[in-house]
């Protein structure tokens, strides 16, 4: 039996025990970023909330231009290189229709995401981003399956 | 200087529970009329809740909730969130419409009935609200159309969260219970003042 930890916003998880799985919970605007090592069974998420870091904050964990680059490093406390690395992606909704620059807060951190995995040369294998439903997301470290669920939907799979 | 939440003191955070507490009794009120019953509110909770808690309060990160978003402009610059659990939507539909109620699966798909229902009930909190928090600091206050939303509760409230991110690490969330004969029903709302506005707010009320 497989147990869920659950990563909250702006935390990270990492591991290579496939009894659990790597999940998040009602994603709506936030970014879910897995990395994981397909060959060594190694994976971690990040719940990302802003493209940008902000001035005089200090959790690298909240902003997808800092986030990458550390989660990265924890990968790489647990002995992955980085080279051996595939991301996916998924979250980045437009929850409410309208014009109001709050609502594209999704599609700027699924953009800022991007270039920050391309500054580190660290491919896209899959992604599930944008649209204007809730998802939750479940990661499988040990081969890198990312479980998506909308209500109302399928489940699907990248 | 701009204050994030977790620097309110006791007496600011009854200032802004008192702010809840006259805008629910103006949506008890309105319901009232519209239905001709009477229709009690609870004293509103006022909570402090870390960012990543809020959907856990809100019932669960998946709990299918209404989500009812606007903007405030003029005086006060910012938005304002209103969540309540689907069940609890429907318990509000049922006092105003009665039968023609929509049913579970129109509400979770949106289609036009359950939309136009959802609207109606988005028009009466928002404006509930913005009416005790303009009638409260005295300042004019106007607001865009509710945009509404059905969907997992941490879906719902993670753009709002998103934006209050940016300055601090807890939310402000104020908690209603509306009373129908037998019916409870549990409503959240969320303010989320721009940067400067929420000492606007409280500098009006007097207790910067």
């Amino acid at each position: 039996m497989q147990r869920k930890k659950s990563v909250g916003m702006a935390e990270y998880a990492v591991n290579n025990d496939p009894e659990e799985v790597l999940c998040i919970l009602g994603l709506g605007s936030c970014i879910g970023l897995c990395l994981y090592d397909e060959l060594r069974g190694i994976g971690g998420m990040v719940h990302i909330l802003l493209p940008e870091q902000v001035s005089g904050q200090s959790n690298p964990f909240k902003f997808a231009d800092t986030a990458v680059p550390a989660l990265l490093r924890e990968l790489e406390k647990l002995g992955v290189r980085r080279k051996n690395l595939l991301a996916k992606i998924s979250g980045g909704a437009k929850m409410f229709a309208g014009s109001d620059t709050l609502f594209d807060i999704g599609q700027r951190n699924a953009e800022a995401v991007k270039r920050a995995l391309k500054e580190l040369e660290i491919p896209l294998r899959g992604e599930d981003v944008g649209g204007n439903r809730g998802r939750s997301i479940f990661f499988y470290v040990e081969n890198g399956k990312l479980e998506i669920k909308t209500l109302g939907q399928d489940v699907k799979v990248i | 200087m701009t204050f994030s939440f977790e620097g309110l003191n006791e007496l600011q955070l009854d200032a802004l529970r008192e702010v809840g507490n006259i805008g629910a009794g103006n949506a008890a009120t309105a319901l009232s009329k519209m239905v001709g019953k009477r229709v009690e509110m609870s004293v509103p909770l006022v909570r402090l809740i870390p960012l990543k808690e809020v959907p856990e309060w809100l019932g669960g990160a998946e709990k299918e909730v209404l989500g009812v978003y606007l903007s405030m402009f003029g005086a006060i610059e910012g938005h304002i969130l209103f969540v309540m659990t689907i069940d609890d939507a429907i318990k509000i539909m049922r006092i105003l419409l009665g039968d023609l109620t929509p049913a579970r699966e129109q509400i979770l798909e949106m289609d036009e009935l359950a939309a136009s229902a959802m609207g109606e009930i988005g028009n009466i909190l928002s404006s509930s609200y913005l009416a005790a928090l303009a009638d409260f600091t005295n300042l004019d206050l106007n607001h865009s159309v509710p945009a509404i939303a059905v969907d997992m509760a941490g879906a719902i409230v993670d753009v709002v969260l998103i934006e209050i991110s940016k300055r601090g690490d807890y939310a402000l969330l104020i908690e209603t219970e509306f009373v129908e004969e037998e019916d409870k029903i549990k409503g959240y709302f969320m303010l989320i003042p721009d940067p400067g506005s929420l000492e606007i707010i409280l500098q009006t009320i007097g207790v910067v």
